[in-house]
Formats: structure tokens, sequence, C-alpha cells
């Protein structure tokens, strides 16, 4: 990472900061609180709000294209191949992509991360529901359960385990590569590292980038939380 | 409990149920799965389907709650063509009992019970209630495994589970498509015996699919067989294996059918004969001993006669082995029980 640094340093409140800031030190930890927020603050929240909005609505697209693949076969085939295929477009390009059509704004970025979390949420989803044990599919249609009611009440909390990791990995990746939306300059964490990029002071640079995974661990132990709590009947043990 | 009160769609007791001339033709095939199958059973009644595999057995029963249409032919319950129930309402009156259980692992013992009740729009006091009504009914213990998975129970725990699952609602009518296939034979046995316990307890109209007559035997009150969807025969255990309608059926039961039959009864079944002075010095059995058991017996103690004691351990009288002989020999077929 250090290559990417320019040669000269634009060090911030030149030959006024701390000793560890006027040597660009590798990170400095005054500067970084006392300039968290200011720099960092406003970016993460913005951070949360790309990923956030681009999860749910990839998780209401998938969820929706699922269960439609669910009843028609045919539709599996089509949509992943389509989700696969946006999975492949190369991140950066696909923001670029977007400019000239709904320029440097938040929907371009969005459009491209909702992409992104497309195939995963869409596959998980149908995947859960399809290893539902027939077993009990069968007994709720011979119990009287139509079909909506088998829907809500046995398959989709029997797929929930599925539809949850799927989500995890989807917002995992998400916010990655929402850091390469700022390119785009829509905030969020990446822009702190494109404006480090360029004045060479290290400090901003590996304080966004550790910002950038404490918020996905963070995100992902929450969704585990959430996980447990949505699904008791997993970590019954047997007595 | 009234219907109106609760919404059942079958009330609640024990219906009577007839196939009426029911056909089953599956579409591409050019022999009728079930064939013009006419077959009335008595309300309580536990009756059994068995044939050997291919003969119609599961298919009939499916046919009852729908699960199958029919292709033509009908079946009633209590006089009421289930072709003229809403289905979901029909499947909500019958209680459903398979041999993968398929109980919802993601739901606790009381959800699973509960989920007809649930349907039916129960309170959730009353839900509860019942639930622990009849887990202590099919011999658990409602205090702690209301609240555990299913994943935490064996498979005759979650058969049993099952069972409560398919009574919940009070169902006049029960569907069982070998329920107890797939448990030991230990277990096997004890659900069987815990089964007939709780069905002379609540009783209910029950189809029972087997392909092993000695269960059709030990469940049945009546056992209609099967053969490529037609039904050969359709009498009490005892009068199948007396006198089976023809080969198929005798070798269907088995050659030994003249000891399957001495389990049918028991010594409570026969007029005994006063104990004598000596009717001490013989062995002794109690009186509700299968006669397959009291045979057994003699000779093990290489005797021809038994004193018979009941319940208090008093001799109630003999048996020899004449009478029992006799029983099952040709000159009387059949003993009024």
């Amino acid at each position: 990472m250090i290559s990417l640094i320019a040669q000269q340093p634009v060090i911030p409140e030149f030959e006024r900061g701390s000793e560890c800031v006027r040597e660009n030190k590798q990170f400095c930890s005054d500067w970084f609180f006392d300039n968290f927020d200011r720099v960092f603050g406003p970016r993460v929240v913005e951070h949360i709000e790309l990923t956030a909005i681009a999860v749910g609505i990839g998780f209401v697209i998938a969820f929706t294209a699922a269960l439609i693949a669910y009843n028609r076969g045919w539709f599996e085939r089509s949509f992943a191949i389509f989700a696969a295929f946006l999975y492949t477009i190369p991140s950066l390009a696909f923001f670029q992509l977007m400019v000239p059509i709904t320029g440097l704004s938040r929907t371009s970025a969005e459009i491209a991360l909702v992409s992104y979390t497309l195939l995963i949420l869409f596959r998980n989803t149908l995947t859960g529901l399809q290893e539902v044990p027939e077993d009990a599919r069968m007994a709720a249609r011979a119990m009287g359960l139509t079909q909506g009611q088998i829907l809500r009440r046995v398959e989709l909390p029997l797929a929930l385990p599925a539809i949850m990791a799927g989500i995890r990995i989807a917002t995992v990746t998400t916010i990655s590569l929402a850091t390469v939306a700022a390119f785009i300059g829509v905030g969020g964490l990446g822009q702190p590292i494109f404006n480090a990029i360029q004045s060479g002071f290290k400090t901003e640079f590996v304080a966004a980038g550790l910002l950038a995974v404490l918020l996905a661990l963070v995100a992902d132990a929450l969704l585990v939380l959430l996980q447990r709590i949505l699904t008791p009947w997993a970590r019954a043990r047997r007595v | 409990m009234t219907t109106a009160e609760t919404g059942e769609p079958l009330g609640g007791g024990a219906a009577g149920l007839a196939f009426v001339e029911t056909t089953k033709v599956y579409p591409g095939r050019n022999t009728a799965a079930v064939s013009n199958l006419t077959l009335e059973i008595r309300a309580s009644e536990i009756c059994v389907l068995i044939g050997p595999s291919g003969s119609g057995k599961t298919t009939a029963m499916q046919m009852v709650n729908r699960l199958i249409p029919m292709t033509s032919g009908d079946i009633t319950i209590d006089g009421r063509s289930i072709k003229s129930l809403d289905q979901t309402e029909l499947r909500r009156g019958i209680g459903y009992v398979f041999q993968q259980i398929g109980l919802f692992p993601h739901m606790t013992v009381e959800g699973n019970i509960g989920t007809v009740p649930r349907l039916l729009g129960w309170p959730k006091d009353r839900v509860r209630a019942r639930a622990r009504e009849l887990l202590e009914l099919v011999g658990l213990d409602p205090d702690e495994d209301l609240r555990r998975y299913p994943s935490q129970f064996s498979g005759g725990q979650q058969q049993r589970i099952g069972v409560a699952r398919a009574m919940a609602a009070d169902q006049p009518l029960m569907l069982m498509d070998e329920p107890f296939g797939a448990v030991d034979p230990i277990a096997r046995d004890r659900l069987q015996d815990d089964f007939l316990r709780l069905h002379a307890e609540v009783p209910k109209t029950v189809v029972f699919v087997t392909h092993d007559i000695d269960e059709a035997i030990k469940m049945g009150h009546r056992i209609a067989i099967l053969r490529d969807g037609e039904l050969v025969q359709y009498d009490t255990p005892d009068r199948i294996l007396a006198e089976p309608a023809n080969e198929f059926v005798a070798d269907f039961v088995g050659a030994d059918r003249g000891l399957k039959r001495l389990r049918v009864w028991t010594l409570n079944d026969l007029e005994l004969e006063p104990a004598g002075d000596g009717a001490a010095a013989l062995p002794t059995v109690g009186e509700d001993t299968s006669l397959r058991d009291a045979l057994s017996l003699m000779l093990v103690e290489g005797v021809e006669r038994l004193t018979v004691l009941d319940p208090s351990g008093a001799a109630k009288g003999t048996v020899a082995l004449e009478t029992i002989t006799r029983l099952i020999g040709p000159e009387k077929r059949a003993v009024e029980v």
C-alpha cells in the first residue's frame, strides 16, 4: 500500500501537528481521535447507509425472485444467469458505467452495489427453500395448511438459516465494495482512503481501512446475533 | 365441545367412513391403482389396510383427505361426500400420522401439537391446555417436554408427538400410514400397545396402513386385504385367520395363521373348567394371557393343563391343551367372542 502513496506527502496542519503527524508515521492515534468527528464520523454513517440500502433493496429483489423461481423452475436459471452476469462486472467499471446514466449520484452507487448482492441472496434463499424437509411440507399439507400458510409458517422459517447466511455474506461484501463507490463521489469510508492516496497521509489511509474492516466485523456479529434470536431451534440440544 | 364453538369442520368424537366404488387411475397408467373399492368403516373402529407393495393401500388412504384426488366413485364421512367439503377444512378435520413423522423442526412440541388448533383460531391458553393434556395422554411429560424441539427426542418419542398432533383438534378420523414402521421393534411394540390403550380411552375412527400382518392383527378391529387395487377380503383378524378367502390371503397371512389366531384371544375369552383339587400343582397364568403364550407355556412346561388366575391372584379355573387345539382345529372354526 505504501507504493500507492504519493512521494511528497501532503501533511495536514503542516509544521503544527504532533511529532507523529509531522513525520507521517503509519498511524497517529492522537490525530485520529482529534479528527474523528470531522473526518470519519460522517463517512461511517454514509457507509452504513450505502450498505443498508444496497442489502435491503437487494434482498427484496432477490427474495422475490427466489419465491418466483421456487414455484417456476425456468425462472431459476434465467435469474441466476442474470445475477451471475452482474456479479462478473468489475466494480470500478460498474460505478463508472452508471455515471452517464444516473450521474455522480448515490443512485449510481446503489445500483452497482445492489447488483452485487443479488447472486448470493438469490442462491441462498432459493437453496434454503428447496432444502426444507419434504416430510415437514407433507405434514403441513396433510394437516390442511394452505400454500401461503405452508410458505409462511413452515418453509420460510426453515429456510431462515440459509437466508441469514446469504445476508451476512452480502453485507460484508457490500461494506468492502462500498469503499470503491467513493470513486464517483458518494462519500463513505472510501473517501478518506481516496484522499489519503492523493495526499500520502498514512494515518487517514490506515484509519479508514481499519474502520471499514471493523464495520464489517460488527455488522456480521450483529447478524449472527439476530440469526440466533430468530432460530432458537437450531441450538436446541438433545437431552 | 360443539362444532359451533370450535369451528371444526367435522366435529369431535368419531366418524363413520365409507368408500363407495372408489377408483383411482394414475395418469398414463392402464390399470387402476385402486379399483372400485367399497368398504365401510364403523365409527371408532381401527381399520387396517394391508397388502403387498403396489396393492393400493396408501393410495386408498390418501384419497380420504384428498392428498390424492380420486378418479371416480366417492368417499363419505358420516354420510357426507368428501367432495362436498372444502379441501383445507377436510384436512383440518382428519388427523394424519405417517412413517416419516414430519414434525416441524422449528416449532416446539407445543407449537407442533397446536398447529391445527391455531389454524382453527383457538385461543392461546386453550391450545396450551390441549397440548399438555395430549402430551400426558401419549406418555410424555408436559412440564418438561412442551418447550422442547423435535430434535431433542428419540424416533419413538417423536412419533408419540406426531400422534398427539394428529388428535389435537379432536379430529373424528385419523389416517395412519405405517406410523410405527421406522422405529426399532421394541419401541414399536410399546407404541402399538400405547396406541391401543389411547384408542380405548379416546376412540377415533382410524384407517391404518401397514404391510406387516402381525401389526395388522394386533391393531385392527377389521382388516382389509388389498391386491392390485382390489379388495380381496374385509373381516375381523380372527375371521381372516380362520377363513382366508382364497389362496392369496392364506399365503399373505402366513402358514402359521393358526398360531397367529391364538394371539387374537386371551384366556379371558374362553370358558374355563372349574379349578379342581389338582389345580394348585399346575403352572399358573394370568387371565389376560394370550392363548399363544398359554400354549407356549404348556409346551415348555410339558403339561396339558394350566391354572388361570384372576387379577387378584386367585385361581379362576383351568384350561386344557385340548381346548386350545380344538379352537383352531377343523371342527370349530371360530368361537363366539
